[in-house]
């Protein structure tokens, strides 16, 4: 009570530093400053070309981070999205490789990830487990079986037209670069402008307000938890196209990098806040950083440090940053 | 001075506010030891505040507490207990997974990082400590596995293993069965001889006749009357629990009814209501007068699809209809402005005007979209209408006062233009001004043909408003009258238990 | 009794029953799985596990969990490995020493940013995770350490004892029964239970909350570390990219299906040791009975996802429905 009762003295805050003092600017200032420095220090970062082809090795955790997004602002969270990468695409190769044919390869792979997600969903909202933990179990659980019904062995033997998307360009722009733009722009959109990207951030904000303003806020937990599955089983089928194999250790650590892009991107860990133009800013910003780690010969386990280091910066700063509002 | 001469307990002056708002004001009282004090008042009338001052759990704004002739300061729980003195809550305060045992001694005086614990003497000292309550209670069983009637004799122990000199207890008869509330009595009389001073906060005046030798009354804030309880009647003890002079109602149109909205039968859910049956026509304002505890707020969220109830029927428009979800309730145009604001109500960090449109999102959808434009305009015509004040509609609904929060979300259920109206504890916290508009607004919404269920603390506000008024006490209705009999004497008569050991 | 009381013993008891049925029906099929000899394995399989599990338990009973002591694990055996390479005269003691104290160290580091900022331990760990492992990298540049640098003692560690068994089975067993006794005896111990039961109670209470999740995160280190030299005993190498790699997973399922709450305040340690010989016997089972070693992980996982479930639909009727405000 008295909690409140002091923030209704605290005094309305100008509209241009409500605009201005949030997560993703700092994202943007940081992306901003790294296109800078990579240029001065290696010729190649000036050149779009080279940044768009080294963005296809991210670009699928990329894809799903802005699922993922919708999940965290709605106050919950997927740690299984890169275990539902290799599961599905371990069964899209198996149908596959079963002489299935591709079309129902695929919609067996895309198929096998929402309902992947689906029951995470279920976990979360019918057994009431913080999906924190739930997905750290069905992370598990998904990763045990894609080694299971794929073995030790790498699944291959895709049809042409299907290995090596991300070397099909339209202009300079890779395909798996355009998918990721469109999905920006459509998750973009959803978040900022539909009703139901509405009800995701009530939901984060306060669920039980939102459960008394009529939302069903189960239902929209289970749609959401069903999208990042599919969107996962969608990044898997890239990897597959890109690697042209499966493996049940693809994408092996995912999470991080999923996790990290949405949190440099400035979403908020508990809910309620965060934008699809944050995780758009942030997977550039980490394209940029661990390329030119790369670049500079730096090894990509070494590179671990940095990414765990941004993760835990970027969490204490959003977390500064909304300070204000908290509880 | 000895501590037998004077009282165990001196407080002289002692106010609180919060954020600016005097809620005590300058409370002089003295409690002796040996004796069991009653502290009674409607709700929201301080007593809980003063409880929790000499509980450490508030600091007063100003005024002195004196102990045993001793100026202390009690700034923690943690201090009060030093001092002697524990607030036992209602709903117990303990660790559900350990062990009685453990709930009586953790905590305590900090023996460093290898302290051990003393297994075996805190077994005996517990058994000793639950022993000498005269109940049987197994000091190795898992708190979360007691009744609550059992939890409240541990939290009793506790206060007595800290060698307790005052013990309040708020309201710890509510949850118990009259069995377990004869065995706590005869606790709180043993207590008593041995000397300490004990702090009962009830509504039911038949315990209170019972047990207390001195009652003091509490009204909006102020201490009203101290005297010995064999002095007063029930009667006496009523009025000066409700005490405002009667003033003048605010002359209401008698609205013409029209046909029933909204009727409840034999609406029941374990625990917290039973067989209640009430109807609800157009145009009319069905207040419903109670005790906190009542169940009234229950009754509401059971209507609203929140909480559904186990049994009964509800007839909206005299069909039957199942509610299982808020949603379903919104989509028959009931309306729910909840008695936690902060809680059920506002997205604390979302703008005015999302949160004014939350419940009513077709008004400013084009298809799947949001129209921006309709959202300003709706909201800026609901801001003006409602006349709440702000600096934005963009700023976040946590900046805005309490007054204007309740407005916005009165704003929110209007624009689902509902036919009925749950309105629960509508002014509560709300200044005198804002207050008045609040009145105009219910009265003109019963004026439109909408049914209003409100649900008050406020008897003045109940007899102003209402055409009829229901009184719930334990979960149960326990008496109706028209605006024309209704008074606050016959509604706190029906409000109050008199049916306890 | 209880009936959380019973809750807990029915864990155990049922703990046992699937250890037996486990026993018969394997032993069933294959004769062979009711040897010493697999009781031998079974023992060796499950040090690591045992110890780690030991201090992720505190940490669960606090109400936080903590993914990154695969990493510690990793960068205390690299770290003393890589000081008896150099080092060829140092102590094996002081082996033990270092491998304990740096894992304290990053327990530490985890528990300050957790406290400090307010932040969900599953989040940071999961940043240290991967910040403890690229320092594993650049500390070993990348490489091994190699067998013939590991000290012959300390390999003989994970071989034999006077008594026969294995010294690294001893040293896990005997973890337990120190974590046992802090965990049952001691007034820290008994605060971590306090605070994870209920933290607002704790704080009235007076209880020193930050200072138990301090504890918790550095004990859950420490023994991280102490699981890295037994891993240099037991596999006789250290290398950068394979050691300690997904190992939090392994440690978690053993934590929660021997009946630790991830709503904190309830666990025991016999229920955990349990667990890892629960776990240590499927390990040992599969191979027995001819089946992929691939079925490990979907096993382990689907452990998880049945306790979390049978956990989670235990406290559904109780408390917290409550607590979460949902139909209460």
């Amino acid at each position: 009570m008295s909690a409140t009762e002091t923030f209704d003295a605290a005094k309305a805050r100008p509209l241009w530093h409500r605009i201005v003092v949030r997560p993703e600017s700092v994202t943007l200032l940081l992306l901003i400053a790294a296109v800078f420095v990579s240029a001065w220090l290696s010729p190649f970062f000036a050149d779009l070309r080279f940044v768009l082809e080294s963005a296809t090795f991210y670009i699928e955790f990329g894809i799903i981070a802005l699922m993922l997004t919708l999940v965290v602002v709605s106050g919950e969270i997927d740690l299984s999205v890169a275990a539902t990468m290799a599961l599905s695409a371990c069964l899209f190769g198996i149908a596959h490789r079963a002489g299935l044919g591709m079309p129902v390869a695929i919609l067996i792979g895309l198929g096998s990830g929402a309902l992947m997600g689906l029951f995470n969903g279920v976990l979360v909202t019918v057994f009431r487990l913080p999906s924190i933990i739930a997905t750290i179990g069905t992370m598990v659980l998904y990763r045990g079986i894609a080694q299971v019904i794929a073995g030790d062995r790498s699944v291959g033997g895709f049809p042409d037209w299907f290995v090596g998307i991300d070397f099909i360009a339209v202009g300079i722009v890779p395909v798996p670069v355009i998918i990721f733009v469109v999905l920006a722009i459509l998750l973009g959109l959803v978040l900022g402008s539909t009703l139901f990207g509405r009800q995701i951030y009530q939901t984060g904000t306060n669920p039980i307000a939102a459960r008394h303003a009529g939302i069903r806020v189960d239902r929209l937990k289970m749609i959401l938890f069903t999208a990042s599955g599919l969107t996962s089983a969608v990044g898997g089928l890239l990897m597959a196209s890109r690697l042209g194999v499966v493996r049940y250790d693809l994408a092996t650590g995912g999470e991080l990098q999923v996790v990290l892009i949405v949190m440099l991107g400035g979403t908020y860990i508990f809910g309620g806040r965060g934008t699809i133009a944050g995780t758009f800013l942030a997977l550039w910003l980490l394209i940029i950083i661990q390329t030119g780690m790369t670049v500079a010969n730096i090894a990509i386990e070494a590179q671990l440090t940095v990414l765990g280091l941004l993760l835990i910066l970027a969490i204490i700063s959003a977390n500064a940053i909304y300070a204000g509002g908290r509880r | 001075m000895t501590e037998t001469d004077g009282p165990l307990v001196e407080t002289r002056g002692v106010a609180k506010s919060f954020s600016g708002v005097e809620v005590l004001h300058g409370i002089d009282l003295d409690l002796r030891a040996g004796e069991v004090h009653a502290l009674l008042g409607e709700n929201g009338a301080g007593k809980s505040t003063y409880a929790k001052i000499l509980a450490g759990v508030h600091r007063p704004t100003r005024g002195e507490v004196t102990l045993a002739g001793q100026p202390v300061s009690i700034g923690s729980p943690l201090e009060a207990q030093r001092l002697g003195v524990t607030l036992i809550h209602q709903e117990p305060l303990s660790f559900p997974h350990l062990t009685v045992a453990e709930n009586l001694f953790v905590g305590g005086e900090d023996t460093g990082v290898l302290g051990r614990v003393p297994w075996r003497r805190m077994a005996a000292e517990a058994e000793r400590l639950i022993g000498a309550l005269g109940v049987t209670i197994d000091p190795q069983a898992v708190m979360a596995g007691l009744s609550i009637a059992d939890q409240q004799m541990v939290e009793i122990a506790r206060a007595l293993a800290s060698d307790t000199r005052l013990i309040i207890m708020d309201e710890p008869t509510a949850p118990l069965t009259p069995r377990e509330v004869a065995t706590l009595f005869d606790i709180v009389r043993r207590l008593k001889a041995e000397g300490r001073a004990i702090v009962f906060i009830s509504h039911r005046l038949e315990e209170v006749r019972a047990l207390c030798d001195r009652v003091t009354v509490f009204r909006d804030g102020a201490l009203i009357s101290t005297a010995p309880v064999a002095d007063l009647t029930d009667d006496d003890i009523i009025r000066l629990m409700i005490g405002r002079p009667l003033q003048e109602y605010l002359h209401k149109e008698v609205a013409s009814l029209g046909d029933e909205a909204l009727s409840v039968s034999g609406l029941t859910r374990g625990g917290a209501f039973a067989d209640v049956s009430f109807s609800l026509r157009k145009g009319e304002v069905l207040g419903v007068a109670g005790l906190v505890g009542a169940g009234r707020t229950d009754v509401a969220r059971a209507i609203f699809g929140i909480a559904p109830a186990e049994a009964g029927e509800i007839r909206i428009h005299g069909k039957p209809t199942t509610i299982a979800e808020p949603d379903d309730a919104i989509a028959h145009r009931i309306a729910y402005v909840p008695e936690d604001r902060a809680i059920a109500g506002i997205f604390r960090t979302l703008p005015v005007d999302q949160n004014i449109t939350a419940a009513a999102p077709r008004s400013i959808g084009a298809g799947p979209f949001i129209s921006p434009r309709r959202e300003r305009e709706i909201a800026a015509d609901a801001i003006d209408r409602l006349s709440i004040r702000l600096a934005s509609v963009h700023q976040p609904i946590g900046e805005l006062s309490g007054g204007n929060q309740q407005k916005a979300i009165l704003a929110r259920w209007l624009l689902t233009d509902p036919e009925i109206l749950i309105l629960d504890e509508p002014t509560r916290g709300i200044d005198v001004g804002v207050k008045a508009e609040f009145y105009d607004r219910i009265n003109q919404l019963a004026a439109e043909g909408r049914a209003v269920l409100l649900i008050s603390s406020d008897l003045p506000e109940l007899l102003t408003l209402a055409d009829r008024i229901l009184v719930m006490s334990e979960g149960r209705l326990t008496g109706e009258f028209s605006r024309a009999e209704a008074d606050q004497e016959k509604i706190m008569q029906a409000a109050v238990p008199r049916s306890a050991a | 009794m209880t009936a959380l009381g019973r809750l807990v013993r029915v864990r155990e008891a049922g703990l046992v029953v699937m250890l037996v049925i486990l026993a018969v029906v394997v032993g069933a099929i294959q004769p062979r799985f009711l040897t010493i000899a697999t009781l031998d394995i079974i023992l060796l399989a499950i040090p690591l596990i045992l110890v780690a599990a030991m201090g992720q338990m505190m940490v669960i009973v606090a109400r936080h969990v903590d993914l990154s002591i695969g990493s510690i694990l990793g960068f205390a055996s690299i770290a003393v490995g890589m000081m008896f390479r150099d080092i060829p005269e140092m102590p094996l003691w002081l082996g033990f020493i270092l491998a304990i104290a740096i894992g304290a160290g990053l327990g530490l580091v985890n528990g300050l940013i957790i406290a400090l900022f307010r932040l969900p331990a599953i989040i940071v760990t999961l940043g240290t995770l991967s910040l403890y492992r690229g320092l594993i990298f650049i500390l070993s540049g990348g490489r091994q350490v190699d067998p013939n640098h590991i000290p012959e003692a300390l390999i003989r560690m994970a071989q034999t004892s006077p008594i026969g068994v294995p010294w690294i089975v001893i040293i896990a067993f005997f973890t337990a029964l120190l974590a046992y006794v802090f965990l049952r005896h001691l007034r820290l111990g008994r605060e971590i239970y306090a605070a994870g039961s209920n933290p607002d109670a704790a704080r009235l209470r007076g209880i020193r909350v930050n200072r138990v999740t301090l504890v918790v995160f550095s004990l859950s280190g420490a023994m991280a570390g102490l699981a890295g030299l037994m891993y240099a005993a037991r596999f006789g190498y250290v290398n950068p990219g394979i050691t300690g790699v997904g190992f939090e997973l392994t440690v978690i399922a053993a934590v929660v299906i021997g009946g630790v709450s991830i709503n904190g305040g309830i666990g025991t340690v016999p229920g955990v040791v349990l667990g890892v010989l629960l776990l240590g016997a499927v390990s040992v089972a599969l191979p027995i009975l001819g089946i992929s070693g691939f079925w490990q992980d979907a096993i382990y996982g689907a452990i998880i996802v049945i306790a979390l479930i049978v956990d989670g639909s235990v406290r559904a009727g109780g408390l917290v429905r409550l607590v979460t405000g949902r139909g209460g």
